[in-house]
């Protein structure tokens, strides 16, 4: 067995945007988190609170204005295949049929021939054989989606990255597919980070969930969720979890409003 | 289904309207008399193509029911066509209600284009061989300034004002310029259609570029592609679309251009030709020339029609044209 990995360290890490009108927005002010190798750890808070943004550092898409990240000890400075993201829409080429698109990443670094074999095993996971030659448009919203998670998981990247992307789902598609990312958690072993609204969706699939307090955007508080799985949706420990954190929620938000209704 | 029917049935009554017309009433006298009457024969092909689509349309096989789809679909139209150029032979050859110079009898156009087949054969060769050298040259230059300045800031910054002065510039008014640098008209020639193809070519596939669903870079950094990778496998696939819609615009625009290009000292070529019948005052000859190039043009855009949707297949489902 092989060590773990996929520990992903967040120092002191600070992103400003410029304002239109010459202001300067703070996304994420001194945030720091320890994210175990093959935990599953929920983002969540009002929007706007620099969750997002944080995801994106994390994959490198927008890099880090103070502070650094790292992966297993190693600084990240870009986007790598090591840390899959899933986004919010399925974002698949339209001039790609199903198996081109989740096999982009490894004809890119020209590995497709060996890892043809994967190829086939994620489509198979993801539920989509049989459409391989299908294009994107002729396929539902979910199993867009379904391609775009396995586009994700087949370089076999150590951190997976979620940025809401079960959001644009139906209810019931969208609990199928929470199954199913947690089906291939468990299979895969890997560290997967998701941005989500959704404190159900939070407290249904992770270990950890982070709550985000918005401007200054910052950690308000870590919640290790002790359920056991699978775990069921309406049982009694599962609702105070989802209370406490719609407690902090609220305490949280700056608005009189609160973001989430009972 | 009488609706059907009458649609089918248009076109039958069209043409034989034309007939009518053709064969009861006379010439006007002003008109010069054709060689033969071309223009009866036109009709006698249009005639027999007529008696063998809808005998063809009546049997219940597969072929016969495409053809009655498409008879039903598209008679109302041949049967408009056919009455637009009844119409015309009215005014021009029965009435003669426009000066016969300018408007020659049907009968000659069609003639000019029956006598003068073999040199409007090789002017058509020369025009498609002008055509092709400078839409290759302006094509493939334009395809590269375009995919320049949609990945390239500072080629943007340069580049792109210089397209926005040179663009909007008829490509022929370059002519006194042209043709002082090159040695050859042919040479200057070329580079007006190659200028004309090159400017909407690379403002739509630059523009397709820089319209490019940013997240579709993203995905690709995220899976591990390189700059290169995304250049030719994201933002070129995606600005395809965008390319041909420039193709379509530059194969106009190289029209016009061609037309004019011709016309400073070139030996053949169909604008050369136009312009050559028309200072002999042969007006059958213009329009003979006129009805070469249009049919030209429209076969280009078809073949490109034919391209895109082989290569753009994905398309179809996307965006509706």
């Amino acid at each position: 067995m092989v060590e773990k990995s996929g520990n992903i360290v967040i120092e002191n890490v600070s992103k400003y945007f410029d304002q239109a009108d010459g202001s300067v927005l703070t996304a994420l002010d001194g945030v720091n988190l320890n994210i175990k190798p093959g935990s599953f750890v929920s983002l969540i808070g009002p929007s706007g609170c620099g969750k997002t943004t944080l995801l994106r550092a994390i994959a490198g898409l927008n890099c880090a204005d103070k502070g650094n990240i790292f992966l297993d000890n190693e600084l990240i400075k870009g986007p790598s295949y090591e840390r899959g993201f899933a986004f919010q829409q399925a974002n698949l080429y339209p001039w790609l049929n199903i198996e081109k698109n989740i096999s982009f990443g490894l004809r890119a670094r020209g590995i497709y021939k060996e890892k043809k074999e994967d190829v086939k095993e994620y489509i198979e996971m993801v539920g989509l054989k049989g459409f391989e030659k299908s294009y994107p448009h002729q396929l539902s919203g979910g199993m867009n989606q379904r391609a775009s998670l396995a586009r994700a998981l087949v370089g076999h990247p150590k951190v997976l990255l979620l940025d809401e992307p079960f959001g644009a789902l139906d209810a019931f598609t969208r609990m199928n597919m929470q199954d199913e990312i947690l089906r291939i958690w468990k299979q895969q072993n890997m560290t997967m980070i998701m941005v989500t609204h959704d404190v159900d969706e939070a407290v249904y699939l992770s270990d950890q969930v982070v709550v985000m307090t918005p401007r200054p955007a910052k950690i308000e508080k870590i919640i290790d969720i002790e359920l056991s799985r699978p775990r069921a949706r309406g049982n009694h420990d599962f609702l105070n979890y989802r209370t406490k954190i719609l407690k902090i929620l609220n305490y949280a938000g700056t608005n009189k409003e609160p973001e989430f209704y009972l | 289904m009488i609706r059907k029917q009458a649609k089918k049935i248009s076109f039958i009554i069209s043409w034989l309207l034309a007939v009518l017309v053709e064969l009861m009433v006379e010439n006007d006298v002003t008109q010069p008399e054709a060689n033969e009457p071309y223009y009866l024969y036109l009709l006698g092909i249009v005639g027999v193509i007529i008696i063998v689509c809808y005998l063809g349309s009546f049997f219940k096989n597969n072929i016969s029911k495409k053809l009655d789809d498409y008879l039903q679909k598209k008679a109302p139209l041949f049967a408009g066509g056919i009455l637009l150029i009844n119409i015309i032979n009215i005014v021009c050859s029965k009435l003669a209600l426009l000066p016969v110079l300018f408007f020659p009898s049907l009968d000659r156009i069609f003639g000019a284009l029956v006598n003068d087949r073999v040199l409007l054969g090789e002017c058509i060769l020369a025009s498609a061989k002008l055509l092709l050298i400078g839409f290759l040259i302006g094509g493939i230059t334009g395809f590269f300034t375009g995919i320049l300045i949609g990945f390239n800031k500072v080629a943007a910054y340069w580049i792109n004002p210089l397209t926005k002065v040179i663009g909007p510039i008829p490509p022929t008014s370059w002519s006194p310029l042209v043709l002082s640098i090159f040695s050859t008209s042919y040479q200057a020639a070329i580079f007006m259609v190659a200028l004309s193809v090159w400017f909407p070519i690379t403002v739509m596939t630059s523009n397709g570029i820089s319209n490019v669903n940013q997240t579709f870079f993203e995905v690709a950094e995220t899976v591990g592609a390189s700059k290169r990778y995304q250049i030719f496998k994201v933002g070129i696939p995606a600005a395809m679309p965008n390319v041909f819609l420039g193709l379509f615009y530059a194969t106009t625009g190289a029209f016009v251009t061609l037309v004019t290009a011709e016309m400073f000292g070139c030996k053949s070529g169909i604008g050369w030709y136009l312009n050559w019948q028309k200072s002999m005052m042969l007006y059958a000859n213009v329009y003979a020339g006129l009805i070469v190039l249009a049919v030209l043009c429209n076969l280009i855009i078809k073949i490109l029609f034919k391209v895109r949707t082989g290569l753009l297949g994905w398309q179809k489902g996307v965006i509706k044209w």
